[in-house]
């Protein structure tokens, strides 16, 4: 019983810890530079990666399989419609955006562990190649003003189609 | 103790499916693995609520059914924390609360490789009556089975275990490896054990429909495990090993089914295993808690 009690104790001492550090994540000053390092991961992508094309380019189902995935897995932390989250920077930034298809591929096959995003390899390869077309297929979001003090939700986002 | 038991863990069942129903879910891409782990951490702030039972056939004795709940946090992406609550009802027998676990994995590389690693720490007080087998270690063999539990619940067992999970996704295939070491904390040699598995999707690409019996949702494969002996006996000799194919049910309900069976592949192990398992994942479970305290607004 003491050691169900004890173990019980560190458990919650380690919840605890858990979550104030998840709470202090989400912090918006805190939130803004987080995005920033995570976009600053897509940069790392390498070469030979970038180079890789989409074997889904042409499949007519891929972005609605997709937004499917994206709603089941990412939306959670990206918002519904990648505009961003409490815990995910937005995916329609010029930095998603603007960034080869094959190295939105290498982000979602390596996730960002340190920053929190996982790892998302156990998708099968086709279904992270459905969530590249997805992401894609959202659209840049206008430029922000430099300084800007967060990722806020882009009012011009697409409405997604609803399977 | 087994008569709190008997209050509580129909309590606890009930609380946790009160919850279900209450709480945002995701959907869920769950490994049909119950023994081996592959290198998939729970994602960061989602909680996974899991039942599983364990028939068991006994030669020379009574058959059994193990049982356990399993909670799993995803503190980090890097670290998984789990509670196990484990009990068993031995036919002409009793019912009883044989203990709990507490595991953490942790994935130290940042990056998925070919190869990845996961180190799992996990310490168990449980009794003598554990029939939950989710790891074969040592010299445990069917035989240990036979001892009554008014008898085996008076044995207490610490337990410190560790793994090394080397996993390697390919091509839509996962194929595991865990390497165990296990320490009784009285004075009882290390024990070593083994798990290995190997599973696909039926389906690789998604469907563009929503759907509950897509091939995309079932995911195969097969287990195999067993113990190796200690220190001091190190080997095949005096162990069990059971082979088992499992399938997963990902519904988009957001509840995973799993089921196994499992077969003996020598004289120390027991015949047949059947088990299920039903879970369901819990998004934000983190914040939701963190929101109870007003750590987020």
């Amino acid at each position: 019983m003491k050691a169900f009690i004890a173990a019980l104790s560190a458990m919650g001492v380690s919840l605890g810890v858990s979550l104030a550090y998840g709470t202090q994540e989400k912090e918006p000053r805190y939130k803004y530079k987080k995005d920033a390092l995570v976009y600053a991961e897509i940069a790392k992508a390498p070469e030979k990666a970038r180079a890789k094309r989409n074997p889904l380019e042409k499949d007519p189902d891929a972005v609605a399989a997709g937004s499917i995935s994206f709603e089941q897995h990412c939306s959670e932390c990206h918002g519904e419609a990648g505009e961003g989250g409490k815990k995910g920077p937005s995916l329609l930034a010029p930095e998603v955006q603007n960034s080869e298809p094959g190295a939105i591929f290498w982000i979602l096959t390596n996730g960002v562990v340190r920053r929190g995003m996982p790892v998302w390899s156990k998708l099968p390869e086709p279904q992270r190649w459905q969530l590249v077309r997805y992401i894609k297929s959202l659209g840049a979001a206008p430029a922000k003003p430099e300084n800007a003090p967060s990722t806020t939700p882009t009012p011009t986002a697409p409405s997604l189609p609803r399977h | 103790m087994a008569f709190c038991f008997r209050l509580a863990f129909p309590g606890i069942t009930l609380l946790s499916l009160i919850s279900f129903w209450l709480s945002p879910s995701a959907h869920a891409q769950e490994s049909p693995y119950i023994v081996a782990y592959d290198h998939y951490l729970e994602e960061p702030g989602n909680l996974e609520v899991e039942y599983f039972s364990t028939f068991g056939t006994q030669r020379a004795g009574n058959d059994f059914h193990a049982f356990w709940m399993e909670f799993e946090y995803g503190a980090t992406a890097w670290w998984t924390t789990e509670f196990y609550l484990d009990g068993q009802t031995t036919f002409n027998d009793s019912t009883t609360f044989t203990g709990f676990r507490w595991e953490n994995r942790f994935r130290p590389l940042k990056r998925e490789h070919f190869i990845n690693p996961v180190l799992y720490v996990e310490y168990e007080h449980k009794s003598g009556a554990d029939k939950i087998l989710k790891e074969g270690e040592g010299h445990d063999v069917e035989a240990d089975f036979l001892a009554p539990n008014a008898e085996a619940r008076k044995e207490h067992i610490n337990e410190v275990e560790l793994k090394l999970i080397l996993s390697n996704t390919f091509k839509g295939w996962n194929f595991t490896e865990n390497t165990l070491a296990a320490k009784d904390l009285s004075n009882s040699p290390w024990e070593f054990g083994y798990a290995l598995g190997a599973s696909r999707p039926l389906a690789l690409k998604a469907s563009a429909k929503r759907c509950s019996f897509c091939r995309q949702n079932f995911v195969a494969g097969v287990e195999m495990y067993g113990g190796l002996g200690d220190r001091h006996s190190f080997g095949l000799h005096e162990t069990s090993h059971y082979l088992a194919p499992v399938v997963a049910w990902n519904l988009p309900s957001d509840w995973t089914l799993r089921l196994s069976a499992g077969f003996g592949l020598n004289d120390n192990s027991h015949r047949f295993l059947l088990r299920w398992g039903l879970s369901r994942e819990i998004t934000g479970f983190g914040s939701m808690v963190s929101r109870l305290f007003g750590g987020h607004k």
